[in-house]
């Protein structure tokens, strides 16, 4: 039987190929121990297949309800949500300090990818939660944390983002929801809000926005938007949260997947002005959420990596299973059909699948834990490593995010296309994983965003550009001292990156006699262009684990040989695509620069 | 009062039995190992008794070799308190008699005033070491149980007892109850709860430790013998009718009737 979410995916790349051990050794992390995050895995995957695969199917059908006001999300919702919660998912990644565990970040992300890969709507409410403790731990003052702190870690409230307005989508600059100062020291805020997950629902005792709005007289533009803290219940006089604020849920969005969760246009204010408290310093609230940005895009990483895992593990079991046809060297009718992964085609659909998705698992994961190296470095007082780390890590960021959510989108379709008609149909679960990840280039920055966030900021304007290639060079210069293959892809990457050192140079002459006009006009294809050449690095670190499993005979020899085939496959497949990304780079192709509006 | 939980492991129900090489067993290079299934029903009513400050402690009691620690760890990060696992070369070869000479020991040395077990071990399916580990204690018992109260010294204990028929029984404790499927939901283990078992100390009890005569368990003590291990005959394939639809319903009746005989 093809397992669902098998484990030994996230263990190779987790335990074999990133060596988590090595941030266990000292530091935040030291509590923990290989054997017993395994059995944290081990667990995460059970209450997954047994909590929130079998209602994710209902939970799309049902989309939340508007009633009198109220959001009623699928009754089956909470109780799985519960679960999760008293098992300690929520707690986990904080500091022991505040009632966590300390979990490593990348281990926690392997424990999301579990459940993003049945059911990411219903993560999602629990993945905001995690989110918004973690803001206010690091942002919030000891009065605020001593009251709303320990009912997020412990799950007991819920919490959400309000960044968006209906004219500020991606465009935060130009918010305008108002906060005025009050004399007793809070805020009332107004304003509308739009694109709220979560903003409200019925089984959390309470729900807690982190709202982003203006005070009097703030400046124009990103350096004027201050943090809130705005209750959905307010205490009352004996310390229970009965008292209504004045934030109101006024639509419910009906989107094309991620159904499960609600999101919303999300009122605030509009009667009194709803009651809040400052996180953080005045006017820089934008800073503080961009604190956790990081995170927050290596988590739409997951998800995309984890819903193209999830399809394919799905599109596979299928394949094995379903008899259709005969092959081609054999069309006598009188014998029995085959099951379709005796089709060469089927198994190229399977391989893309694999490919993009354990790679992108992969460079998620390898990003997270960069997110625990940091730590690990700053815990020791070790600000250079830190600073060096964190620099390949902000660099990794938008690929994580755009590159495994654009080409994961596209492993979603194979899924699909593996199934056939029935892949098209609502039976099977890969049309509704489809376009739950079809979200996932959208939010947290579109990809379009992070592409010149990447080439913009990133490379050129940081510096990250010489961090990613010493990590790309490091990385060759060990792949040609390893197994025959990867010599190969040793060699194969090393022209990949040669490609992109040449073509990022003449981009800074770009950037320096045309302006960031020019530049960033194709910063897409240098995404996909260096996200590909990324990707193949990750697979050139799992051949070289790979091959000295297969050397040495530990392992599961037809675990490992599938990873070499999926190599060998990235490397044959998709990295040549990487031609024509560059070939509209140098010079930058100009047709989306210079055509008209009114000629489209 | 103190509940021991006999906890067992067991290849995963999903796995694919081999036999090994000499056919004197099964080979386990490769079986992934879980809790015995009926023993999480014991071993979660267990901790419902602790929860419900029936029980002040939770014991699991585990004969077994180091590989069976990850599932003694199991029981323990699900809040079970304590664990001892019962190891000596001289219990090789058990039978089911040996197994519980061995449990009865460990139950009386811990002080432990009920033992929950499962009914059964899905790997040899033998349903004996309850009883038995009663019957060397002296103590009542119940088996198959899939509801239990306890009120003071006694107990009250609900099973089926086959043909729809329910029995309610009652009696004292100290006692040995067996579990069956139905009696709860067993808990996930939390995620604190896993990473504290792993700090805790199992400390492994061999014969002499029991007070146990080593020639009366194991291969020495055993009266029953394995003469030989060999796996079911194959599966003859099925067959798969065509033809028109009325002809094939003929020949599926005739079939079933003349070749299965289910008709």
């Amino acid at each position: 039987m093809t397992d669902r979410l098998p484990l030994r995916d996230l263990q190779f790349l987790l335990e074999d190929v990133l060596q988590m051990k090595e941030v266990l050794q000292e530091g935040p992390y030291a509590d923990h121990d290989v054997e017993g995050l395994r059995s944290m895995l081990e667990m995460a995957r059970e209450m997954a297949l047994e909590h929130f695969a079998p209602i994710a199917d209902a939970m799309d059908a049902e989309e939340p309800r508007l009633v009198d006001g109220k959001v009623k999300l699928h009754p089956a919702a909470g109780p799985a949500l519960q679960a999760f919660v008293d098992a300690g998912f929520v707690a986990a990644p904080h500091p022991a300090e505040h009632g966590g565990l300390d979990l490593p970040f990348a281990v926690h992300q392997c424990i999301q990818a579990l459940f993003a890969a049945v059911n990411s709507p219903l993560l999602t409410y629990a993945g905001l939660t995690i989110a918004a403790a973690g803001l206010l731990d690091v942002h919030g003052s000891e009065e605020l944390k001593a009251e709303w702190l320990a009912p997020l870690i412990e799950g007991r409230f819920f919490g959400t983002m309000a960044l968006s307005e209906p004219h500020a989508g991606s465009s935060l600059a130009d918010l305008r929801t108002k906060a005025t100062p009050q004399p007793d020291g809070t805020y009332r805020l107004k304003g509308d809000k739009m694109w709220i997950t979560g903003a409200d629902q019925d089984f959390s005792e309470n729900i807690v926005h982190f709202v982003l709005a203006r005070l009097p007289g703030a400046p124009a533009g990103t350096r004027g938007i201050s943090l809130f803290l705005v209750p959905k219940l307010l205490a009352d006089d004996s310390g229970e949260y009965t008292v209504e604020n004045d934030v109101r849920v006024a639509g419910i969005n009906h989107k094309m997947g991620f159904r499960g969760s609600v999101n919303t246009v999300f009122s605030i204010g509009e009667n009194q002005g709803a009651v809040g408290y400052l996180v953080g310093d005045e006017n820089r609230g934008l800073h503080a959420m961009f604190h956790m940005m990081n995170e927050a895009r290596i988590g739409v990483g997951l998800c995309a990596a984890a819903l193209a895992w999830g399809g394919y593990r799905h599109a596979l079991a299928y394949a094995r299973e379903r008899q259709q046809g005969r092959p081609v060297s054999l069309r006598d009718a009188t014998r029995p059909q085959v099951p379709i992964i005796q089709h060469a085609d089927v198994r190229r659909m399977l391989l893309e699948q694999k490919a993009i998705a354990e790679g992108a698992l992969h460079l998620v994961l390898f990003s997270a834990m960069l997110v625990d190296r940091q730590r690990v470095a700053l815990a020791a007082g070790d600000q250079a490593k830190a600073a060096s780390v964190g620099l390949l890590l902000d660099t990794l960021t938008p690929i994580a995010k755009a590159w495994s959510s654009d080409h994961g989108l596209r492993a979603s379709s194979g899924a699909i296309q593996v199934l056939g008609g029935s892949g098209y149909t609502r039976d099977f679960p890969v049309e509704r994983l489809y376009r739950d990840n079809r979200l996932n280039p959208i939010h947290e920055g579109t990809n379009g965003i992070q592409a010149m966030d990447l080439l913009g900021r990133k490379i050129l304007a940081k510096g990250g550009g010489m961090a990613l290639m010493q990590a790309l060079q490091d990385a060759i210069d060990r792949g040609s001292q390893e197994g025959p293959q990867s010599r190969v892809h040793a060699e194969q990457l090393s022209k990949a990156v040669e490609t992109v050192a040449s073509l990022t140079m003449g981009l800074a002459g770009v950037a320096q006699s045309d302006g960031p006009e020019v530049l960033l006009a194709n910063a897409t294809p240098y995404l996909h262009l260096v996200g590909h050449t990324v990707v193949a690095w990750m697979w050139l670190e799992q051949t070289m684990v790979a091959e000295r499993q297969l050397a040495a005979g530990t392992g599961d020899a037809d675990f490992l040989r599938g990873k070499l085939a999926s190599a060998r496959y990235f490397y044959a497949w998709e990295l040549p695509k990487t031609a024509v990304w560059a070939s509209v780079l140098n010079p930058v192709e100009r047709t989306p620069l210079d055509v008209h509006a009114d000629w489209l | 009062m103190i509940i021991g939980v006999c906890l067992k492991q067991v290849p995963a129900s999903d796995s694919r039995i081999k036999i090994d090489g000499s056919g004197a067993g099964v080979d386990a290079s490769d079986l992934k190992m879980e809790i015995n299934p009926y023993d999480e029903f014991a071993l979660e009513e267990a901790l419902k008794l602790k929860d419900a400050k029936v029980a002040k402690k939770v014991i699991v009691l585990t004969v077994g070799g180091s590989d069976s620690e990850q599932r003694i760890r199991d029981a323990l990060a699900r809040g079970a308190d304590d664990a001892v696992r019962l190891d000596d070369a001289a219990f090789a070869g058990s039978d089911s008699l040996g197994i519980a000479r061995i449990l009865a020991a460990a139950a009386q040395k811990e002080g432990v005033g009920l033992i929950l077990a499962g009914k059964q071990a899905i790997d040899d399916d033998n349903s004996q070491v309850p009883a038995m580990v009663a019957e060397l204690l002296g103590w009542p018992q119940v088996t198959v149980v899939d509801k239990l109260e306890l009120d003071g010294g006694s107990f009250k204990a609900w099973r089926q007892s086959g043909g729809g028929v329910r029995d309610v029984v009652t009696g004292s404790l100290p006692a040995v109850i067996s579990a069956d499927k139905g009696m709860n939901t067993p808990r996930y283990a939390k995620l604190r709860g896993i990473m504290m078992a792993k700090r805790k100390k199992i400390p492994v009890y061999d014969a002499a430790a029991l007070g146990l005569d080593p020639a009366s368990v194991g291969a020495a003590g055993a009266k029953v013998t394995q003469v030989n291990w060999s796996e079911p005959p194959a599966r003859p394939p099925g067959r798969i009718l065509s033809g028109e639809v009325p002809s094939m319903v003929k020949e599926l009746v005739t079939l079933l009737r003349d070749e299965a005989k289910v008709l």
